[in-house]
C-alpha cells in the first residue's frame, strides 16, 4: 500500500505545479495550443494469483491539454519477477487488470476537480501473454472532456494456450492507445434533401416533356398497337382453330 | 428518370410493409378492454326507474358511464393526469352530473345520457375545500363552491356565477363544510383547532352575510369525518378524547353553544385508537337532513342514532358490521348494513331508517373473493317494487379496486376489475399440453422400464392420440354444420390447451395496487387473479418466467419480485401462472435491499432457471439454491458477470461472481452525475433469436452484424436544461467488460427518450429543442465484411471495434412508448410498435429506420433495396394496428413470439388493455382465410381426371393407328 501512495502522492504534486503553471498562463492567453497544458496520468495494473487486485505503477500516459487530444504513453520494461508472475496468472486463467485516475483531460478543469476515484477494465492475462503484451487502450471521455472510462483488448484477443518464449516476447509493451470523445450524432439530413428537391424541381421546369405521364407521351404509339392486338385477336378466333388443325395435320 | 424509378421503388417497398385490416378481420384476433381506474365518487342515476347508468369518477381523473346491467361502459371522459385533471368533487342531480376539477380551477356539468358537456367555467384560483348543491323552495337551483378564503354560488342551468363572496377570516380559520336546507340561508362552518367553530350564514340571494357566530369548541380538530348536520340544522361532532357527542343548534337566537352529550349516557363506549366517524344523510339538497345518523365507534361497530327534540337515541346497534350506507327512493330512506355472515361471505340487509327495523326479504349475500382484497365502499341503489317495497342494487368496491355490482339475492351482476387500468408489467406463458399431448410427453420423460413395456406404452399412446384426433375431427365436422355465430368456446381454466401455432397465451399482468391477473390471450377473459395484501403503494415489481410450460410434468412457475421503494427490502411471490396458486416452495430471507436481479440460464434438476438477487453488500442469493445449483454456480462462476448503475453517482460497475458466491469489481465506468444524468439502461431481450448474421449488399458482399448479447444501450440527459447546451448521450458499452464501444452526443436535444435495443441496431426518440420537433435516431452496429470469429460471440475476445451507423429522422409526432415485434426464429422482418398519446399504435417498418438509406441513389443501393433517405418518417393511416380501437394513455407494449414464424403477438396496456397479432412480413406462412379450397381442390380433381381420359383416349388412338 506504501508504494501505491507514493506515485500517488507525486502525481498530486506534479498536478498542482501544472495548475500553478497553467494559471499563470491563462492570464495572458487561452492555452488552445496546449504545449503548455501536458499533464501525465499514471497507468497501474494488477496481476495477482488470487485474484485481489494490487495495482502497481506500469507507466504514464502523457496527455496533451487542449482542442485536439493527444496521448502518448511511456512505459518500462517488464521485471524477471513480474514476467513470472504474469505467466503463472495467465496459466490459472486469471485476470490482468488495469487502472486510471478519473481526470479531466481538459487541463483546464484541473484546478476544480480532485482525483475521486479511478476507472478499471481488465483482459485475461492469458490474452495479454498470447498476444506477446500487445494491448490496445482506449481512454473515453465525455462532453466535458473527463476521463469516464477505460478500455484494454488485446490483438489477438483469444486464448489458445499457445507456448510463449517469456524472454524475447514478454519483455516491452507493444501498447497502442487513443482517446474516444462522444461522436456528434446526426440530426434529420433537411437541408441536403430540400436541395435534391428544388434540384428535381427545376429539371423538371426546364424539361416539360418529363412533366408528361407516360400514357400523354407516348399515346400515339400505344393506341395504334393496342387497336392491332384487338383486331387480330378477333380473327384469330377462327384463324386459330384452323391452324390448331393445321398443325395436327402435319404432326400425323 | 431515376426519379420516377426510386419513386417507383419507393412505393413498392411501401406496398410491402403496409398491413392494414380489413373490416371483415375487425376483431377475429383482437379485443380491447377499457377501465377507468379506481373508483373515487359514485352515484346511481336514480331520477327515473328505467335508468340504468352508474356514473363513476375517478383516482385517474377519469368521468365515465357504467351500464349497470352489464358493466360496460356508456360513454367515458379521459381528461389529464395529474393534479390537472383531477376530480375533487361529483354532484348529481337529476339528469346532470356538476364536477370540480383540478383542485377547483373547473365547473363542469355534464349531461349523463350521452356524457356530452353542458357547460364549462373557469373559477377563481384557491384551494377547493367542498362543493354542495343548494337548493330554494326545494328545487335545487344552484351549486356552492367553498374555497379556501371565499365562496361562490353558481347556477346550475348554466354555470353562471350568482355571486362570490370571501370568507371572513381565512387566513386563521380553515373553512370546511357547506350546509343549506333550502330555506334561504348557506351555512359555511369553519374552525380554528382546538380552538372554535365559526358559523357564517350568507343571503342566498345576495351573498350577504347573515348572521355570523363563533363558539368555543376547544375539543375540535377538525369537521370533515367527525361532525356532521343532522335533522334541522344541527351540527353534530364526536369527540374522541372525551368519549361524548356536542350538539349545536346552527340557526338558534341569540348566544349559540354546544350541548354536550357524552357516550356513556347512551351505554355506548368508542373502540380504543379508533376516531369515531358520524355518517349522516341529505336526500335532497333543498330539504332537511335525515334526523338518523350512524355513528361508527370501531372498526367493525356501527350504531344507528336518532336526534329527536335535541335529545339523541339509540335505533340499533350493529355489531358486527363491515359497511353502511344510505339510500333513498321517493320518501323513503333507507339503510344498508353490510355485516359478516361467515368467514367467505357477508350479507346485506336494508333497514328502514326512521325506526331501524330490518325490512323483510332484503337480504343480499355478496360472497369474499379469498384472492381479493378487504371491503372497502358500498354504494346502494333502492328502488320502488310494485308493491310499494323497497327494493336495491349493490355495488361493493374493495381494496384491490374491484367493483361488484351485486343484485338480490345475491347474484352478481358485474365485477369490474379497475387494477388493470394500471399495469405495471407483464409477461405471456405458453398454455400447457393437453392431456394426450402430456402423455405423450410424458414418456420420454420416464425411465425405461423394458423394451416391451416400451412399445406397450407407445402404442397405447398413439392410440390415444389417434382417438383425439379422430374426435378433433368428429367436432370439426359436427361445428361445421353449425352457424358460425352458436359455435361459440368459452374459455374456462379447465379447458385451457395450447393451440396448434402456439397463439393462445396466457398473459400474467402486474398491476400497481399488486393485484395478479392470469387472462386469456384469445379472449380477454380473466381466468385468474390474486391480491397481494402488503404492498406498498409505490412498489417496484419485476416479473420472471423461472420455469416455462415446456417441462412437463413440472407445472410452469413465475416469480414475483416486489421492491419497496423506499427501503428497498424485497420480498418474492412465487406462483403458477396458469392457475394464479401460490407456490409452497421455501423462498429465501432476504434481509437486506436488492440491487439487482437476473435471471441466468442456468438450470435445477426441475428445470428452474436460477434467479441471482444481488444486496447493497454484493452478496449473491440464488432461487432455488440447491446443491445442484449452487454446484452449477461454482463451476460457472467465472463466466457469470453482471452490472449496477447508480445513476445518483453516475457509476456503472461491473461485477463478476466467485466460486464462494461472493462478488468482485471488474470494471467501473464513471459518468460524472454533475454533467450528464443516467436516466435509462436497456440490454437485449433474453429470448430474441437473429436469422441472419448479416446483411446481402448490392455488390454481393455480407456486411456482417455486430450482435454483442451483452451490450447495454446507456441514455443520459445532461442537467443543463437551457435549449441551446442541452443534450443527451447515448453509449453501447459492454456489459463484460465495460468497454464503451460506441459514445454519442445529440446536441440541442432532452428528454424523455424512448429506446429500443434489439439484433445489432438502437433506435430512440428525443425532443429537438432547437427545431421543437421529435426525433427518432437508429444506430446499427456492423462488424464489416469480415467476421471476426463466426462460432461464438464472447465479449472477452472481439478486440475490433464495431462499425457504428447512425442516421436520423423527423418523426410528427410525440410518443408514449416505443417496442419492438419479435418472432420465434427471427425471419420475419422488425417492425416498430409505437404508440402515440392518440392512442393509436403505429407499426413501424425497421426498414425506414436504416441508417443506410442512401441520400443518392445508386445502383448499388437499388440493388439493395434500400429507401431513398427522406428526413421525415411517415406515419399512415394504415400502419395503425388498432384502427379505431385507441388504447388511451397507452404506457406500454409488450410483444410475444408466437408458434407461427410470421406472426408475433401484442399487448399494448395502459388505461385501456388491447391485444392484437401483427403479421410484420405478411402472413407468408398462413393461407388466407378467403383461401379458395374449393378451386384448387376441383381443378386439381379435373386435372386428375383430364390426364386419366386423355391417356385412355391416347392408348385407342394408339390402337387405331397400330390396326391401320
Amino acid at each position: 500500500m506504501a508504494s501505491l501512495r507514493q506515485p500517488l502522492s507525486s502525481l498530486l504534486t506534479v498536478l498542482l505545479l501544472i495548475c500553478t503553471e497553467f494559471v499563470h498562463c491563462n492570464t495572458n492567453k487561452r492555452a488552445t495550443d496546449g504545449q503548455d497544458a501536458d499533464f501525465s496520468v499514471p497507468l497501474e495494473h494488477s496481476f495477482e494469483m488470487d485474484d485481489v487486485p494490487r495495482f502497481r505503477r506500469r507507466g504514464s500516459l502523457e496527455v496533451r491539454g487542449g482542442r485536439e487530444n493527444g496521448v502518448s504513453i511511456s512505459q518500462g520494461q517488464l521485471s524477471e519477477e513480474d514476467r513470472n508472475m504474469l505467466k503463472e496468472v495467465a496459466s490459472v486463467d486469471g485476470l490482468y487488470r488495469i487502472r486510471v485516475p478519473r481526470v479531466s483531460l481538459q487541463a483546464d478543469r484541473q484546478s476544480e476537480r480532485q482525483i475521486d476515484g479511478y476507472l478499471t477494465a481488465f483482459v485475461r492475462a492469458c490474452a495479454l501473454v498470447e498476444s506477446h503484451l500487445s494491448d490496445v487502450i482506449t481512454l473515453h471521455s465525455d462532453v466535458a472532456g473527463s476521463l469516464i472510462g477505460v478500455s484494454i483488448v488485446t490483438i489477438p484477443g483469444a486464448c489458445r494456450g499457445v507456448e510463449v518464449e517469456d524472454e524475447v516476447d514478454l519483455d516491452v509493451f507493444n501498447t497502442t492507445l487513443s482517446i474516444m470523445a462522444p461522436v456528434t450524432a446526426p440530426v434529420p439530413e433537411t437541408a441536403l434533401f430540400i436541395e435534391k428537391m428544388e434540384q428535381e424541381m427545376e429539371r423538371k421546369g426546364k424539361n416539360p416533356q418529363e412533366q408528361k405521364s407516360f400514357f400523354g407521351k407516348y399515346w400515339m404509339y400505344i393506341v395504334p398497337l393496342v387497336l392491332f392486338l384487338m383486331m387480330s385477336g378477333a380473327q384469330d378466333q377462327s384463324g386459330g382453330g384452323a391452324s390448331g388443325g393445321a398443325a395436327n395435320g402435319g404432326s400425323r | 428518370m431515376s426519379a420516377l424509378v426510386c419513386r417507383v421503388v419507393a412505393f413498392f417497398c411501401l406496398l410491402r410493409a403496409s398491413a392494414a385490416v380489413f373490416e371483415d378481420q375487425v376483431g377475429k384476433f383482437d379485443w380491447r378492454q377499457q377501465f377507468v381506474g379506481n373508483v373515487r365518487f359514485a352515484a346511481f342515476d336514480a331520477h327515473s326507474q328505467a335508468s340504468k347508468k352508474l356514473l363513476v369518477a375517478t383516482e385517474k381523473n377519469i368521468f365515465a358511464s357504467v351500464n349497470s346491467r352489464t358493466g360496460e361502459l356508456f360513454w367515458r371522459h379521459v381528461d389529464k393526469t395529474g393534479q390537472d385533471g383531477q376530480i375533487d368533487a361529483m354532484l348529481v342531480h337529476g339528469q346532470d352530473a356538476v364536477l370540480v376539477v383540478g383542485n377547483g380551477r373547473l365547473l363542469r356539468s355534464w349531461e349523463t345520457n350521452i356524457g356530452g358537456l353542458n357547460w364549462e367555467v373557469v373559477m377563481d384560483t384557491g384551494s377547493f375545500q367542498t362543493a354542495q348543491l343548494i337548493g330554494l323552495a326545494d328545487i335545487v337551483k344552484f351549486v356552492a363552491v367553498l374555497k379556501k378564503s371565499a365562496i361562490s354560488l353558481h347556477y346550475l342551468s348554466n354555470g353562471h356565477q350568482k355571486w362570490v363572496e370571501n370568507l371572513p377570516d381565512s387566513d386563521t380559520v380553515q373553512y370546511q363544510t357547506v350546509y343549506s336546507s333550502g330555506n334561504g340561508d348557506v351555512f359555511v362552518l369553519g374552525l380554528v383547532p382546538h380552538s372554535h367553530i365559526v358559523v357564517v350564514a350568507y343571503n342566498i340571494e345576495d351573498g350577504e352575510i347573515m348572521k355570523q357566530v363563533s363558539v368555543e369548541a376547544p375539543w375540535i380538530t377538525s369537521l370533515d369525518s367527525s361532525c356532521a348536520v343532522v335533522g334541522s340544522a344541527v351540527l353534530l361532532c364526536v369527540d374522541p378524547v372525551s368519549s361524548s357527542l356536542y350538539t349545536l343548534q346552527l340557526n338558534a337566537e341569540g348566544r349559540a353553544e354546544f350541548v354536550h352529550i357524552p357516550l356513556q349516557s347512551l351505554d355506548l363506549e368508542a373502540e380504543a385508537g379508533f376516531h369515531p366517524v358520524v355518517i349522516a344523510t341529505q336526500p335532497h339538497p333543498a330539504r332537511v337532513p335525515l334526523k338518523e345518523f350512524f355513528l361508527q365507534l370501531g372498526p367493525e361497530r356501527f350504531i344507528l342514532l336518532q336526534l329527536k327534540d335535541g335529545a339523541i337515541a339509540p335505533l340499533r346497534d350493529f355489531n358486527p358490521a363491515n359497511l353502511v350506507a344510505f339510500a333513498t327512493t321517493g320518501e323513503k330512506t333507507v339503510a344498508a348494513v353490510m355485516s359478516p355472515k361467515n368467514e367467505t361471505a357477508c350479507s346485506i340487509n336494508l333497514f328502514s331508517a326512521d325506526t331501524g327495523r330490518r325490512l323483510l326479504d332484503t337480504t343480499v349475500t355478496y360472497n369474499l373473493d379469498p384472492n381479493g382484497g378487504k371491503l372497502n365502499r358500498l354504494f346502494v341503489l333502492a328502488f320502488l317494487k310494485k308493491d310499494d317495497s323497497v327494493g336495491y342494487r349493490a355495488l361493493v368496491q374493495t381494496e384491490d379496486f374491484a367493483l361488484t355490482f351485486l343484485q338480490q339475492p345475491g347474484r352478481v351482476v358485474w365485477v369490474r376489475e379497475e387494477a388493470l387500468a394500471d399495469v405495471v408489467t407483464m409477461e405471456m406463458v405458453d398454455l400447457p399440453l393437453t392431456g394426450t399431448q402430456a402423455e405423450l410427453e410424458g414418456e420420454f420423460g420416464k425411465k425405461a422400464d423394458g423394451l416391451l413395456a416400451m412399445v406397450l406404452k407407445r402404442l397405447s399412446s398413439q392410440l390415444i392420440l389417434l382417438q383425439a384426433w379422430i374426435g378433433h375431427l368428429w367436432k370439426l365436422f359436427y361445428d361445421a354444420r353449425k352457424p358460425r355465430s352458436h359455435v361459440k368456446n368459452e374459455v374456462t381454466i379447465e379447458t385451457l390447451a395450447r393451440d396448434e401455432f402456439n397463439l393462445q397465451k396466457m398473459m400474467v399482468m402486474v398491476t400497481a395496487s399488486g393485484k395478479l391477473f392470469g387472462i386469456d390471450s384469445k379472449s380477454g377473459t380473466i381466468l385468474w387473479k390474486h391480491y397481494l395484501q402488503n404492498v406498498q403503494p409505490n412498489a417496484a415489481f419485476k416479473l420472471m418466467v423461472q420455469r416455462t410450460t415446456a417441462h412437463f410434468p413440472h407445472p410452469p412457475q413465475c416469480t414475483l419480485l416486489i421492491k419497496d421503494k423506499d427501503t428497498g427490502l424485497g420480498s418474492l411471490h412465487v406462483f403458477n401462472p396458469i392457475f394464479g396458486k401460490k407456490s409452497h416452495i421455501a423462498l429465501p430471507t432476504l434481509p437486506r435491499p436488492i440491487q439487482q436481479s437476473l435471471l441466468l440460464p442456468i438450470m435445477d434438476q426441475d428445470y428452474t432457471k436460477v434467479l441471482m438477487l444481488i444486496d447493497d453488500q454484493y452478496k449473491v442469493t440464488a432461487f432455488p439454491s440447491t446443491k445442484n445449483v449452487l454446484q452449477q454456480l461454482q463451476e460457472m462462476a467465472s463466466s457469470i458477470f453482471f452490472y449496477l448503475v447508480d445513476s445518483s453517482q453516475g457509476t456503472l460497475s461491473g461485477f463478476r461472481l466467485r466460486k464462494d458466491l461472493s462478488t468482485e469489481l471488474m470494471w467501473e465506468v464513471v459518468i460524472p452525475a454533475e454533467v450528464q444524468k443516467i436516466t435509462l439502461v436497456k440490454g437485449k431481450r433474453a429470448n430474441e433469436h437473429v436469422h441472419s448474421q448479416g446483411r446481402v449488399m448490392g455488390d454481393r458482399s455480407v456486411l456482417y452484424k455486430y450482435l454483442n448479447p451483452n451490450l447495454l444501450a446507456v441514455v443520459t440527459e445532461s442537467t443543463d436544461t437551457h435549449p441551446e447546451r442541452s443534450f443527451i448521450g447515448v453509449f453501447l458499452i459492454d456489459g463484460v467488460t465495460g468497454r464503451i464501444i460506441h459514445e454519442a452526443v445529440q446536441r440541442k436535444a432532452r428528454g424523455p427518450v424512448h429506446l429500443v435495443h434489439s439484433e445489432n441496431w438502437v433506435v430512440y426518440e428525443y425532443w429537438n429543442t432547437k427545431s421543437r420537433r421529435n426525433e427518432f435516431s437508429v444506430l446499427e452496429q456492423y462488424e464489416g465484411t469480415e467476421l471476426y470469429n463466426s462460432s461464438v460471440f464472447s465479449s472477452l475476445d472481439r478486440p475490433h471495434p464495431p462499425q457504428v451507423l447512425q442516421q436520423s429522422y423527423i418523426f410528427p409526432s410525440p410518443i408514449n412508448t416505443l417496442e419492438a415485434t419479435l418472432t420465434e426464429k427471427g425471419i420475419t422482418s422488425r417492425h416498430l410498435l409505437v404508440g402515440l398519446p392518440s392512442g393509436a399504435i403505429l407499426s413501424l417498418p425497421k426498414m425506414f429506420l436504416d441508417p443506410r438509406r442512401p441520400e443518392v441513389v445508386s445502383e448499388q443501393s437499388r440493388e439493395e433495396n434500400l429507401i431513398p433517405y427522406a428526413p421525415e418518417m411517415p406515419i399512415r393511416t394504415e400502419w395503425f394496428i388498432n384502427y379505431n380501437q385507441t388504447v388511451s394513455r397507452v404506457k406500454g407494449i409488450y410483444t410475444a413470439p408466437s408458434g407461427l414464424e410470421s406472426t408475433c403477438l401484442v399487448v399494448a396496456y395502459g388505461l385501456d388493455i388491447y391485444q392484437t397479432r401483427v403479421f410484420p412480413s405478411k402472413q407468408f406462412d398462413v393461407l388466407k382465410d378467403d383461401y379458395d379450397y374449393m378451386l384448387i381442390s376441383s381443378v386439381l380433381l379435373g386435372l386428375f381426371f383430364a390426364t386419366m381420359i386423355s391417356k385412355r383416349l391416347a392408348e385407342v388412338k394408339l390402337l387405331n393407328r397400330a390396326w391401320r
